[in-house]
């Protein structure tokens, strides 16, 4: 057989047939689903007297509305104020209850942000197909899962089907090698790699990220980098399965038991791209040369180093792309030719999808302990993705860390990422934020987001700009308070 | 989902590449578990000139006349011209329900976002993908002429512009068909229910640790 990359395998192992066209069954293994975009598809099966197909192959928890505040929280769902939030909550609540569908609903333990949620419950494996209403389920490729971020009818048709309707996609890897520098993270290699091939540049594309960095990398680095593959237009983002794999998932409440444990490993063990596999195309990164990135536009392709400039729409020949730097330097209330280093925070948030794990939390907190939010930083806030990555940070003490220096300690949820709930920016506000989307309006009216790493939003936090975390964490620090 | 046949209609230019879905429908209005009413916060922070909120009355607000689809000689528009990468970034199919309870029926543009054409068609949406240079095009052609109509004709795959000439595209037959035809989807996988089975069967046999009863 020739050979086959892992986006290949993966896709074969789950065509249940194919159309003339192109057009492909599917099957899924895996639905997760939240409240902002499975409302409709229940209804629409109740409407068409349909049922799921395999209720356990659906995990649900909320996550997009819910309030982030301790005293919100306390009361439950009962408790949050906006009504609009509320009814959509209540309705997944509801909508799990009626199926039979498993739900990690506002205040369970293992409530959290659905990306962080599925992987660290295992209900992400490797082999599997992952489907969930929602853009970043990119995420859970980092476990060589082949997964689709879809829309609510594909949503109700994976419930009614088990399948999905799907084209094959092209091959792309993005290859990274050699070692990243002191500092530098999973997210500065996404970064630069949607700076490098653009906000379409993966569109149609399956990637595959390989290399010895990305190999370097934790399973939370990992998901970092496959999560923000959509920034690049490519739905499906993916990492071959290794030791890093099996070991995170050992033991975790999905994770295959005693003798199927070792079945499914050896199985996994084929979950890489073979030698010579073709690929329709190849970028490659020098790890070494990628420094800590900021994104200073609208859109996630719009990143320069933090030692660079914000570009001069002037030097730009296309038209089209003149004016699209033009307007988001109107919109983002910036200068052209000015310092990155220059740039003002009112707001920090660390926490979404992207970077809201336990070692995201860690590397924040390495760089704030023992020093102060600057004092013209109106709100600094670390949002943890899950009650589980809560709890562990809390045991590990990260948490009084970052209330010592001036930091909100929050609930688990998407939060400011997207301010569907109370958490959002200001007009005109600048926000150095670990989420994806720097996109106008993203979090809140007329707010401003920088996209930076959790070390560096701890930094600017602190600095009250940006700074190199490089430079920063040989800066002197007051001792730490007992 | 109506049935797409042939569509002639108004065509309103939206100069500007990666408009995302955040931009097409904002976060607020994701709250609604309802798919209809989302026609009045299209482009909502492009549209009005204040902050729009889920439930209000829109025909009171201030609008922003700059806007493309503010100019009377755009009003009801129901083709909707587009930049490269047109609906990128979250999945929400709030989206194609705000374009399509606004009016429009068709996209043009030089490419699109994944998700969203997914999204596009099981709304009965039509997205046409033109080269760059056609687009272009086109653009100029709109912005000259107060009026200008595009006569959209899925059956035969032409684009036909007022001076009567044909511009062809392509559309997958699985698509093309649903939108003929009105389909839901569903309705046409369940067909295949026992080759789903068998495939089942024999995947949790493979691999019976993704199966939790097992």
């Amino acid at each position: 057989m020739a050979a086959q990359t892992l986006y290949d395998k993966l896709w074969q192992a789950h065509l249940v047939s194919t159309r003339d066209d192109g057009t492909s069954l599917l099957y899924i293994d895996r639905q997760l689903l939240h409240e902002v975009t499975s409302p409709q598809a229940f209804e629409g099966l109740r409407l068409a007297g349909r049922t799921p197909w395999r209720l356990d192959a659906n995990l649900a928890t909320a996550d997009h509305n819910v309030p982030t505040t301790s005293l919100e929280r306390s009361e439950g769902v009962d408790g949050i104020k906006d009504n609009v939030s509320r009814i959509q909550v209540m309705t997944l609540d509801d909508n799990c209850q009626s199926f039979g569908i498993e739900l990690y609903s506002i205040n369970d333990l293992r409530q959290g942000i659905v990306h962080v949620v599925g992987p660290e419950q295992g209900a992400t494996l490797p082999g599997m197909t992952v489907v969930c209403g929602d853009s970043h389920t990119s995420t859970h490729g980092a476990f060589a899962a082949l997964s689709h971020g879809i829309g609510t009818s594909e949503v109700e048709h994976v419930m009614a089907t088990q399948c999905l309707l799907q084209r094959k996609m092209k091959n792309m890897q993005v290859r990274v090698e050699g070692e990243l520098g002191r500092g530098v993270t999973a997210k500065d290699i996404v970064l630069a790699v949607i700076g490098k091939i653009g906000t379409a540049g993966g569109t149609g594309y399956a990637i595959e990220f390989a290399g010895s960095a990305i190999r370097d990398l934790s399973m939370e680095g990992r998901m970092t980098i496959c999560n923000m593959s959509i920034e690049a237009g490519a739905r499906v983002g993916l990492v071959a399965a290794d030791e890093t794999t099996f070991d995170y998932i050992r033991n975790r409440p999905f994770a295959p038991r005693a003798e199927q444990w070792d079945a499914a490993v050896a199985y996994w063990r084929n979950l890489v791209s073979d030698e010579g596999a073709h690929f329709d195309k190849i970028v490659e990164l020098d790890a070494a040369e990628i420094e800590p990135q900021v994104t200073w536009g609208t859109s996630p392709e719009m990143v320069a180093g933090v030692h660079d400039s914000v570009p001069d729409p002037a030097q730009e020949s296309d038209a089209t792309k003149r004016r699209g730097i033009e307007r988001a330097l109107e919109y983002m209330g910036l200068e052209a030719n000015q310092a990155i280093t220059d740039i003002k925070l009112d707001c920090v948030f660390i926490g979404s999808c992207t970077n809201s794990r336990i070692e995201d939390l860690r590397e924040a907190a390495k760089v704030a302990q023992g020093r102060r939010v600057a004092s013209s930083v109106k709100l600094a806030m670390v949002v943890p993705g899950s009650g589980l990555v809560k709890k562990q940070a809390e045991k590990e003490g990260l948490d009084r860390i970052f209330k010592e220096a001036g930091f909100e300690w929050r609930e688990p949820g998407c939060s400011m990422c997207l301010a569907m709930n109370a958490d959002k920016l200001g007009a005109g506000e600048h926000c150095a934020s670990t989420s994806n989307r720097n996109f106008e309006g993203r979090q809140g009216y007329g707010g401003r987001t920088h996209l930076v790493s959790p070390a560096m939003a701890a930094a600017a936090a602190i600095a009250g700009h940006f700074v190199d975390v490089r430079d920063f964490d040989q800066a002197p620090r007051a001792a730490v308070s007992a | 989902m109506q049935k797409f046949v042939r569509k002639e209609g108004l065509v309103a230019p939206l100069d500007r590449s990666n408009v995302d879905t955040d931009l097409i429908i904002p976060k607020q209005f994701l709250k609604s578990i309802k798919r209809s009413g989302f026609g009045p916060n299209l482009f909502d922070e492009l549209r009005y000139l204040d902050e729009g909120y889920p439930g209000q009355d829109c025909s009171q607000r201030p609008k922003n006349p700059d806007f493309v689809l503010n100019q009377p000689r755009y009003e009801g528009a129901s083709v909707l011209l587009a930049r490269s990468n047109f609906g990128c970034g979250s999945s929400r199919e709030h989206a194609p329900w705000a374009l399509e309870d606004f009016g429009f029926k068709v996209i043009i543009a030089p490419s699109f976002a994944d998700i969203f054409f997914n999204n596009a068609f099981k709304n009965g949406l039509l997205l046409i993908t033109l080269d760059e240079e056609t687009v272009d095009r086109l653009f100029k052609e709109v912005e000259a002429n107060e009026g200008y109509r595009l006569d959209v004709d899925l059956d035969g795959q032409n684009v036909i512009t007022p001076s009567g000439e044909q511009i062809p595209f392509e559309v997958d037959s699985f698509r093309k068909y649903c939108l003929q035809n009105g389909l839901d989807d569903i309705g046409i996988t369940l067909e295949q229910a026992d080759a789903i089975r068998t495939f089942e069967a024999q995947h949790k046999t493979e691999q019976p640790w993704l199966f939790r009863d097992a």
